[in-house]
């Protein structure tokens, strides 16, 4: 009890500690000066008539969601002398695969730089600088020769990385035997097993109504979709996060979900954020960086090419090239097993005053990134409220799907769940594949790392994405990725080979997530 | 077999009494190479005929159909692809006359309020003709953007913008023009008839003179709705069974077409920027094949909701249903309706930023090659129905509102989604059988509607 008491106690303070240096700290504190007028307010209970006072505006609310939102983020209890490298990750051999990742990324980066000759950043001639300000709402249009460029490095080779993750401390003997894993990844991490999902997932159950399934055509809306569109409706008249985020887990309606995510993510266009994304987009004219290429030629690649997605291209650049600048998203690596590459100014080696990170927001992106961005131009049209969406989205979940760690919504995790739930549920479809040398994690893993971007239909990502939003953890990802080979199984019973096993999952347009999700956790005789 | 509840509802034009004979073989033609060829191969029991032999249905030309139509004989179950004077309704200056007649017609009957449902196409004056009319509605409003589109053209071509009556003055002085100028001289050559048709046969007369093409001078909407910076259209599918009475369907499937380059009125004379077709975009320097720049209406109509909420979409797609009945009924007493022939229309609507749809012409041939995977499964799906609906094999009972992506639309007065004929008290919730941009379950539904009327066949009473 009282370890718990303390680790609470230690929670709330960190907490308090954190809000504190943010803006709404200083609003309540005004709010709190000017209520001091109100004729409610009397001295002898002036702390319960301002408390009070909060309950009534509103305010209480949106400090309700500002603790909710830092909670969400908040990384699981720990010793509280515990040093920091555990936050990010608390397993050595984890920390220790991520940092040479982490190097092989940025000596291909450096040797990108030194075979072009292209500094990783400088500043814009004047006229340079005017010509990007007059184009940046269509740089699409700009046709930059980008043909020696190449990605830093693409999701398979990062899977080639995880499928030679070792726990040097892990002896599972040489024989065989019925508990043998027989995928790719060979780490030992605990993964839910299906009657922990559906525990986990119980709201998207057979007998709770779903969108995506409730609000078919054959469906009379009265059954289902007229009261959760009425009670999506309360939840925004309350402002409530917390209640927002359980919604969601049913599905959100069309023309509520850009409200309910922003809610979710507790974003709100304030004069200072429009003013901080302006300074962003500045420092975009000022200065041009090598990653900025990158970013270029990620989304002519695919988004462009995309049919669907391709008329957001200018959306595209606006958002990530501000990204790139974005310090602010340094501090999420506090949380994040990955750290952000450190860069020397010429001359000072080793000297921390002198050190840098780059690009500044300690990201590099690589081939399928822009994908991210892609499916939230669908939802916020207004440029700095769509990237403070797609910041928090990144800084909450995406930066999960690309560093190695054992976080259960990790990217790893993910791969040992998907291939668990397929060597348990599907073993004789996992054998048959494993026979023909297309062992399943090497198709499905595009799906995860991307969290179905491009994939799928976009209504369906968006139903996905709801659901992701709603439970807090992208396991989902890999319970998907197992159901829709469940639901192919027939077909790739038949294939002899990689290529055709690849060839039966190449469209997954046509696929509807939620009655999969649900045949496949809660109708599938286990 | 039961009579159906509601004694209101009709068929939708199929022979009563006399027996539809069920024939072996459907022997087809067509000149088309394209989607069409695929579906009509494909389709069972139709034989493909060439040159001179006898057919019982040809997916013609309009030039064919010009030159031919009135001296064929055609038998009572020949079907052919086009009314003969279709032109009323797809030429542009003659579906502005139409429209401007109609709309007096109902100002006359109905009030201003009716007349001003058909407020949907931009003010437009033939030139040359109305050339006066037009410079007087021009010093009206200085400085809006005017666009001048041959009548006779497509794919966007000889189309351009102007502000300034200058523009026009240098375009006069080009070839086209100094026939203008010269035409502008003389009475208008057209013969019109007293029932507002249009005679071609006029232009015999012009047989000495080059021919000179006919312009309209129309309004252009500057303020389009755009997504993500870009101009688009719509293009929709009508076809339409017979004039009189007047039976259409609407089909479910449809697309968004968008300018490759992002919209500004900067540029007027970048045409690339202001001309959706995409054969205009297809030569811009910008067009990358694999892009498309084209999106399937259902997923545009989920992007409006999703930005502007469900009842503002209901509101913009009964707008439409709108355009297209009275735009037909425009031309309804004008049209020959022979039982012989149908007609695929394309329609072309312009968004506007206020979510008000536009009229910007109607296609008697929209095209049908397809630009990538997704249109082929789109035109090849469309002109299957369309020929479920033509019906060669007689099988349906005509009675039927839905054949898998049409939805019948009017048949001689509004249909409803519901079960019985439409509400004549106007209370009450009348729905249109519309479904513009929905879910389309054609096979589905196509199965289950065979299967029935088989059913129906075997079990004769």
């Amino acid at each position: 009890m009282l370890q718990e008491e303390s680790d609470l106690s230690l929670i709330i303070a960190q907490i308090v500690q954190k809000l504190k240096g943010s803006n709404l700290y200083a609003q309540l504190e005004r709010q709190a000066w000017a209520s001091l007028q109100r004729p409610e307010i009397k001295l002898e209970s002036l702390k319960e008539d301002i408390k009070e006072f909060f309950k009534i505006s509103g305010w209480e609310k949106k400090l309700q969601n500002a603790v909710y939102s830092e909670l969400s983020v908040f990384p699981l209890p720990s010793h509280p002398a515990a040093p920091p490298e555990h936050l990010k990750e608390p397993l050595v051999y984890m920390r220790k695969a991520q940092g040479s990742w982490e190097k092989r990324i940025l000596k291909s980066l450096n040797s990108m730089c030194t075979e072009l000759s292209i500094p990783l950043a400088r500043k814009r001639p004047v006229g340079e600088q005017k010509e990007l300000l007059n184009k940046w709402n269509e740089m699409g249009t700009d046709e930059p020769d980008l043909s020696l460029f190449r990605p830093v490095y693409a999701p398979k080779d990062f899977l080639e990385v995880l499928i030679n993750l070792r726990n040097p401390n892990y002896e599972n003997g040489d024989s065989l035997s019925f508990r043998t894993h027989l995928g790719l990844i060979q780490v030992p991490l605990k993964v839910k097993d299906i009657p922990e999902l559906k525990e986990f997932f119980v709201e998207l159950g057979l007998t709770t109504g779903q969108l995506g399934i409730d609000d078919s055509t054959q469906v009379p809306p009265e059954l289902f979709e007229n009261e959760h569109v009425r009670i999506g409706q309360k939840v925004l008249t309350e402002q409530d996060s917390a209640a927002a985020q359980q919604y969601v887990r049913q599905g959100s309606p069309t023309a509520l979900r850009a409200e309910l995510w922003a809610l979710i993510l507790n974003i709100s266009s304030h004069p200072e954020d429009i003013l901080y994304y302006e300074q962003l987009k500045t420092n975009v004219i000022q200065h041009d960086l090598l990653v900025d290429s990158l970013i270029y030629k990620d989304v002519k690649l695919t988004a462009s090419n995309d049919d669907y997605y391709f008329v957001f291209e200018d959306y595209l650049y606006q958002v990530l090239l501000c990204f790139s600048r974005d310090t602010s998203v340094l501090s999420h690596f506090a949380y994040n097993s990955a750290s952000p590459p450190k860069s020397y100014i010429r001359g000072k080696l080793g000297l921390e005053e002198y050190a840098v990170f780059y690009p500044p927001n300690g990201v590099i992106p690589f081939h399928g990134f822009s994908m991210y961005v892609a499916p939230l131009c669908f939802l916020y049209h207004e440029p700095s409220k769509l990237y403070q969406i797609f910041r928090e989205m990144y800084v909450r979940f995406f930066f999960r799907l690309h560093s190695i760690s054992s976080h259960p919504s990790g990217i790893v995790s993910l791969c040992l769940l998907f291939e668990t739930l397929l060597q348990t549920y599907l073993p004789q479809l996992f054998y048959h594949l494993r026979e023909i040398g297309a062992q399943p994690l090497r198709i499905s893993f595009k799906w995860m790392v991307r969290a179905f971007s491009g994939y799928l239909a976009t209504d369906q990502l968006l139903l996905l994405w709801d659901r992701i939003l709603g439970y807090n953890s992208l396991e989902i990802l890999a319970v998907l990725a197992a159901a829709v080979f469940a639901f192919r199984a027939v077909n790739l019973m038949e294939v002899t080979s990689l290529a055709a096993a690849e060839a039966v999952l190449a469209d997954l347009s046509t696929l509807k997530v939620m009655p999969l999700l649900q045949i496949f956790l809660f109708a599938t005789v286990t | 077999m039961s009579r159906p509840k509601n004694q209101n509802y009709k068929g939708h034009g199929l022979p009563k009494g006399k027996e539809r004979e069920q024939r072996a073989s459907i022997r087809f033609k067509t000149t088309l190479m394209n989607t069409l060829m695929d579906v009509l191969r494909h389709r069972p029991g139709w034989v493909e005929v060439k040159d001179e032999g006898e057919w019982d249905f040809y997916w013609c030309d309009v030039s064919w159909l010009r030159e031919n139509f009135d001296h064929t004989y055609m038998g009572e179950h020949v079907r052919i692809s086009h009314f003969r004077n279709h032109y009323e309704l797809t030429r542009k200056n003659y579906m502005v006359k139409n429209l401007k007649r109609f709309r007096k017609q109902m100002e006359r009957e109905a009030g201003k309020l009716e007349a001003a449902k058909c407020d949907f196409f931009p003010k437009t004056f033939e030139m040359p003709c109305e050339y006066h009319l037009f410079v007087e509605e021009f010093r009206k409003n200085p400085g809006i953007t005017w666009i001048m589109k041959p009548v006779a053209r497509s794919q966007g071509k000889g189309i351009f913008l102007f502000r300034r009556l200058k523009d026009i003055m240098d375009w006069k002085k080009g070839t086209a023009g100094k026939k203008l100028t010269s035409l502008e001289a003389q009475p208008a050559r057209n013969t019109v008839n007293p029932s507002g048709s249009h005679d071609t046969r006029s232009s015999d007369d012009q047989k000495d003179e080059i021919p000179v093409e006919n312009y309209v001078a129309q309004r252009y909407i500057e303020n389009p709705y755009l997504i993500g910076g870009r101009k688009f259209d719509l293009r929709v599918y009508v076809l339409v069974m017979s004039y009189i009475p007047l039976r259409a369907w609407l089909y479910r499937d449809g697309f968004a077409r968008f300018s490759n380059t992002r919209f500004t009125l900067n540029s007027i004379d970048d045409q690339y920027v202001h001309l959706t077709n995409v054969a205009v975009q297809k030569t811009s320097p910008d067009y990358h094949p694999k892009k498309g720049c084209k999106w399937m209406l259902q997923r545009f109509r989920q992007y409006l909701a999703s930005k502007h909420g469900p009842e503002a979409v209901e509101t913009l797609f009964s707008d439409m249903d709108n355009i297209f009945i009275k735009s037909l009924q425009s031309v309804q007493k004008v049209i020959i309706s022979d039982k012989h022939c149908f007609e695929l229309y394309g329609y072309d609507i312009l968004i506007d930023q206020d979510l008000k749809p536009w009229l910007l012409e109607v296609n008697a041939s929209p095209s049908l090659t397809a630009s990538s995977q997704e249109d082929y499964e789109l035109k090849t799906c469309l002109l299957e129905d369309t020929l479920h609906v033509v019906d060669m094999e007689a099988r349906l009972t005509g009675r039927e509102k839905r054949v898998g992506g049409f939805d019948l639309m009017w048949n001689d007065g509004p249909v409803s989604r519901e079960e019985g004929g439409p509400d004549l008290s106007g209370m009450g919730n009348f729905v249109t059988n519309t479904h513009l941009g929905c879910v389309n379950d054609r096979k589905k539904q196509l199965r289950q509607l065979f299967r029935s009327l088989q059913g129906q066949k075997k079990t004769p009473n």
